[in-house]
């Protein structure tokens, strides 16, 4: 027989951990490694919500092939449309439900978004008009949508560094995140002393498929940044700067003088 | 364009760089942007997976297990899954990779590209001996299954693109899927032994009596000495759970925040003549000091270096070549204290020695490097002409020798020796993907 130092998943999980998962943007690459790393961590159970089935069902047999102690389930849903957001949190946090069942096991991870080039948001209407839908809009509906359904557990939302202040290079994507973190805020102060918590993440520039085209050197690893975030979320901690260096990088950034800022180039 | 550049750190050239992020999708993208060549995580040292100028395919994105029978321990994933994921998922379950290279964070088609092998070449051969099934789509779309096809499980068409594959640089086609069949352990450790020695006759009588009683067998050899040869012989086996928790390093968030990191790229290798022979003599003295046996994780038994992230940066923004040959036994000895004399003659040269003998099985690839005989392996900060003229005087021993060096580390040997060294080279050409090309073939091969 195998042995090994490793605690079995079917043990009931460390303080802190999540036993019951629901991943929203379940295939973009932080949402996968943080997905892996909470089973790794003791959760037994994951519904991963995306938008495209064959890359949902791709990430459900890797998982379950990691972890095959874990239920993971899947489930295609249009991201956007408020019916399916509504009828999706009912479906995993209303009443009755396994998700209701686990009371505060139950971590949400929204993390669906859009990473358009600034150039071309600023050139079609339309397109500014999707990244906004898609990376603010929407992710904030489900956090209403959780909020309102869910009684206990940790809702947590990948805001970005690129929300703190808006800047030439990419604002309309900012922007979306930026409605992210007020959003966040607002839940925070409504269910502040419920046993309900909502973490705003934000992760400084990731080593990702979306991010493909930058200079590797300049970014976190996917790995590294999903360590920190299930570690804040765990923690229930507000805001989450991932990496944490983030946190003073962009303090520097917010208290740039006007003036000076608008010399700036980045 | 992005600047690429190989674990050796001997160029920075704009790359294409392509995501491919799916079998299906495959076809097409390398139809659109072909002629190039597949990329990991660039961890050959030299110009294997580069192509300045032009188009890597990036298959890092294809990071999946797709399934693991757990009555054969056969594990089917795609191509850039790193091993680092299958040692940590499967040793949970009792199994793991049968042959391992000296770093983890290498991608599966990485490792089947450049068929590596590891401290158990004697009894478990290379990486592909425990390959059953690689999925090859080419540039003109075709999509080609192929196996060993020797063994239960196995694949078992089109042998011969199986050797071609193994070993084969990623030229012939890209490689998209690949089952492996994974050995049974009884956990993550390993019962390792450090044993010291004096002169290379020893080394041989240590290494092939540890090889009867240990599985893995590898030594680090001081290459600073002048005539008389030490070096630490480091032996083990797997065993059971010692009943503790792995290194907080080796799993979960730990694992997932990864080591320290080399901070910066110093402005001038900190592996130099001056710094040669103190940090030979220390890591020598440190290493006897330490020198009996312990239980260890696989991590610092297997990838030493791992826990560094970037290690290679400490020696400097010229970069570094490692400089790896096979010799045949029975001239082994002699060549080998022949290379080591013309190294310390040199002054150059690192504390990354590595000595150890490889088994007596041909490897199943064209053009595979692990052949029986001794291998020789020493990293060498990059000083320009000085550097490539002792690599030169090195390559006449290996040539004389009836030797081969290692294309997964190599940037600069000459077309003579790679020709002599690999006697199926007319054979695997007919296998090539025209569609295929990188900065090694192009060098090497002519296109």
């Amino acid at each position: 027989m195998p042995t090994s130092a490793t605690r079995p998943s079917s043990a009931p999980s460390p303080a802190g951990w999540p036993t019951d998962l629901v991943i929203v943007g379940a295939t973009s690459a932080i949402a996968e490694n943080c997905t892996q790393l909470w089973l790794e961590g003791g959760a037994s159970r994951a519904l991963l919500i995306g938008r495209d089935g064959a890359k949902l069902a791709r990430i459900q047999t890797d998982l379950g092939v990691r972890f095959p102690s874990a239920v993971i389930t899947i489930s295609e849903t249009d991201l956007v449309n408020t019916a399916s957001i509504t009828a999706a949190v009912a479906g995993f946090a209303g009443a009755g439900t396994p998700g209701a069942a686990a009371g505060s096991g139950l971590t949400v991870l929204i993390a669906h978004g859009s990473m358009t080039d600034q150039a071309e948001s600023q050139a079609d209407l339309e397109k500014a008009a999707q990244v906004l839908q898609v990376t603010g809009v929407s992710p904030s509906l489900w956090m209403e949508a959780c909020a309102d359904t869910m009684t206990a557990g940790t809702i947590a939302v990948l805001g970005s560094v690129a929300g703190d202040r808006g800047r030439k290079t990419n604002y309309i994507y900012g922007a979306s995140k930026g409605l992210i973190e007020k959003m966040a805020e607002g839940l925070q102060h409504r269910l502040a002393g419920s046993p309900l918590r909502v973490v705003l993440v934000k992760p400084g520039p990731t080593a990702t498929p979306m991010t493909a085209h930058l200079d590797a050197s300049s970014l976190a690893s996917v790995s590294s940044v999903a360590a920190e975030i299930v570690k804040g979320v765990n923690a229930g901690t507000p805001v989450v700067y991932a990496p944490l260096k983030w946190k003073l990088i962009m303090a520097v950034v917010r208290a740039i003088p006007r003036p000076i800022f608008h010399k700036l180039n980045f | 364009m992005s600047k690429v550049s190989s674990w050796g750190r001997l160029s920075d050239a704009d790359h294409e760089v392509v995501a491919i992020s799916s079998a299906a999708s495959a076809a097409g993208v390398l139809a659109a942007t072909a002629p190039g060549v597949a990329r990991g995580m660039e961890r050959s040292y030299g110009d294997v997976a580069l192509n300045s100028g032009g188009t890597l395919w990036d298959t890092r994105s294809m990071n999946r297990f797709l399934a693991f029978d757990a009555e054969t321990g056969i594990l089917s994933c795609e191509p850039g899954v790193l091993l680092r994921d299958i040692q940590a998922t499967f040793s949970r379950q009792g199994w793991m990779l049968a042959v391992t290279p000296g770093s983890e964070i290498v991608t599966v088609a990485g490792a089947i590209a450049n068929d590596v092998h590891g401290k158990n070449h004697a009894t478990r051969g290379t990486f592909a001996d425990h390959v059953t099934s690689i999925t090859l789509v080419r540039t003109d779309g075709e999509v080609i299954v192929c196996g060993p096809g020797t063994g239960p499980g196995e694949e078992s068409s089109r042998r011969e693109w199986f050797e071609a594959t193994c070993g084969g640089l990623g030229l012939t086609g890209l490689i998209v899927e690949a089952s492996l069949r994974l050995k049974r352990v009884p956990g993550p450790w390993l019962l390792a032994e450090d044993v010291a020695y004096q002169s290379l006759p020893e080394f041989f009588e240590l290494s092939d009596s540890s090889e009867a009683e240990f599985e893995h067998v590898v030594s680090w050899i001081d290459i600073t000495t002048d005539g008389g040869r030490r070096g630490i012989l480091s032996r083990a086996n797997s065993v059971p759970s010692p009943h503790r928790e792995p290194p907080a390093s080796a799993t979960g968030l730990g694992a997932a925040r990864g080591g320290i990191t080399f901070p910066l790229v110093p402005p001038v290798s900190l592996v130099n003549r001056l710094t040669l022979p103190a940090l030979n003599r220390a890591y020598y003295r440190l290493k006897r000091a330490g020198v009996g046996s312990s239980v260890v994780h696989y991590k610092p038994f297997f990838y030493p270096l791992d826990a560094i992230q970037e290690w290679n940066r400490a020696y400097g923004p010229r970069g570094f070549y490692q400089y790896q040959c096979v010799l045949p036994r029975d001239v082994g000895m002699a060549a080998v204290e022949e290379i080591l004399a013309l190294v310390a003659r040199s002054g150059q040269g690192s504390f990354l020695g590595v000595l150890k003998t490889l088994g007596d099985r041909e490897p199943i690839g064209m053009l595979s490097f692990a052949r029986p005989g001794v291998n020789l392996t020493i990293d060498f900060p990059n000083l320009g002409a000085s550097t490539l003229a002792l690599l030169s005087s090195l390559d006449t021993v290996v040539a004389a020798a009836g030797g081969r060096l290692y294309l997964a580390k190599d940037a600069r040997m000459p077309v003579s020796l790679f020709e002599a060294g690999y006697p199926r080279l007319d054979e695997f050409v007919t296998y090539r993907d025209p569609g295929i090309s990188s900065e090694m073939s192009r060098r090497l091969l002519g296109s």
